[in-house]
């Protein structure tokens, strides 16, 4: 593996047929590739999701992140688009599916891609990965930290909605990672949602890092935790190269 | 976290952003992820004006110290005006 790769932005027909901007990431030295599918967090599509995205590429996956705040803010620097989204109540969770399902597509269409495409997402985006997962047929999903399992927040938008009662229908193996002093998700809510996976037998694992708290992977914020951080890439690589590699 | 917690309140009154003053219409306050600020969480302010797009916003990430001592703050100024001003 050299790590070379391309990147670019291109755009893709989105949910509801809306074209959106979304960055794909692809590797250059491998004639057949996975793909990974990669959420941003709420601060939006922004340097370091990008940074992840290039990462994937290097490792031997196309990853494209759709910017999930384009039809609110096209053409805006990455945190405007993001307060305006927030503004205008959020991402719905059914455009969210229908983002993620235009760009999982996009990447089955690559030519080289071997048709097995993943989700990942962080903070916010991890809670859309699971969503994603129980509504569109992938390969496999990884939840980085996603809150809102039994209870939504306090004044969320009104298009949240506890997303537990969905686990019957993951289409694939779900990888959490989460921290053990995070409040949001707790470790008594992934506890729950992990239990009722299990009373689906759906394929899962989650690990829970003691140490750490929500955005360990955030390598430039205080909350980032080099241990977690290295250890959870680990784990990626490997649910990854389990699922999706050629 | 993501707290997803937001307050809004309509405005009148102007800001100064990249592209010069600009009048305000809306101001969005939330406490999460800061952008910039080197904090986990802060209390951020959005003063914008939503006709005029995303760009149109004037931005700050406070420390919840810092927030709570800036409510102190204007809280104080507004009730030193003299009777009839504001």
């Amino acid at each position: 593996m050299k790590e070379s790769l391309t990147a670019e932005t291109v755009m893709i027909a989105g949910h509801a047929g809306d074209e959106i901007e979304a960055y794909l990431a692809k590797p250059q030295d491998t004639d057949s590739f996975g793909g990974v599918v990669v959420i941003h967090h709420m601060p939006g599509y922004d340097t370091s999701t990008k940074e992840i995205a290039r990462k994937f590429a290097a490792h031997g996956y196309a990853a494209i992140m759709p910017n999930l705040y384009h039809r609110e803010a096209p053409g805006a620097s990455p945190d405007d688009a993001a307060a305006t989204a927030r503004a205008k109540g959020g991402v719905p969770d059914e455009r969210l599916v229908g983002d993620v399902g235009a760009a999982a597509a996009y990447l089955r269409d690559l030519p080289g891609c071997n048709s097995k495409v993943g989700v990942i997402g962080y903070c916010s985006g991890g809670r859309q990965s699971f969503i994603a997962a129980c509504h569109l047929p992938l390969q496999a999903a990884v939840d980085c930290y996603g809150g809102g399992v039994a209870n939504v927040p306090a004044q969320a938008p009104a298009s949240m909605t506890p997303y537990i009662g969905l686990a019957k229908d993951l289409s694939c193996p779900l990888l959490g990672l989460f921290g053990a002093d995070d409040q949001f998700p707790p470790p008594a809510q992934t506890a729950e949602l992990s239990a009722a996976l299990d009373s689906f037998d759906k394929p899962h694992e989650f690990h829970t890092f003691a140490g750490a708290s929500h955005a360990f992977f955030s390598v430039d914020r205080p909350s980032y935790r080099v241990d977690a951080a290295t250890e959870g890439w680990a784990l990626i690589w490997d649910f990854f190269g389990q699922h999706l590699a050629s | 976290m993501c707290t997803y917690l937001t307050e809004s309140i309509a405005a009148t009154g102007s800001g100064k952003g990249a592209n010069g003053w600009f009048g305000l219409n809306e101001v969005n306050v939330y406490f999460d992820h800061p952008v910039h600020a080197p904090a986990d969480h802060t209390l951020n302010i959005d003063f914008i004006n939503s006709d005029k797009g995303p760009s149109a916003r004037v931005a700050v990430e406070l420390t919840a110290e810092t927030a709570r001592a800036l409510v102190k703050a204007i809280e104080a100024t507004l009730a030193a005006v003299p009777a009839g001003i504001a």
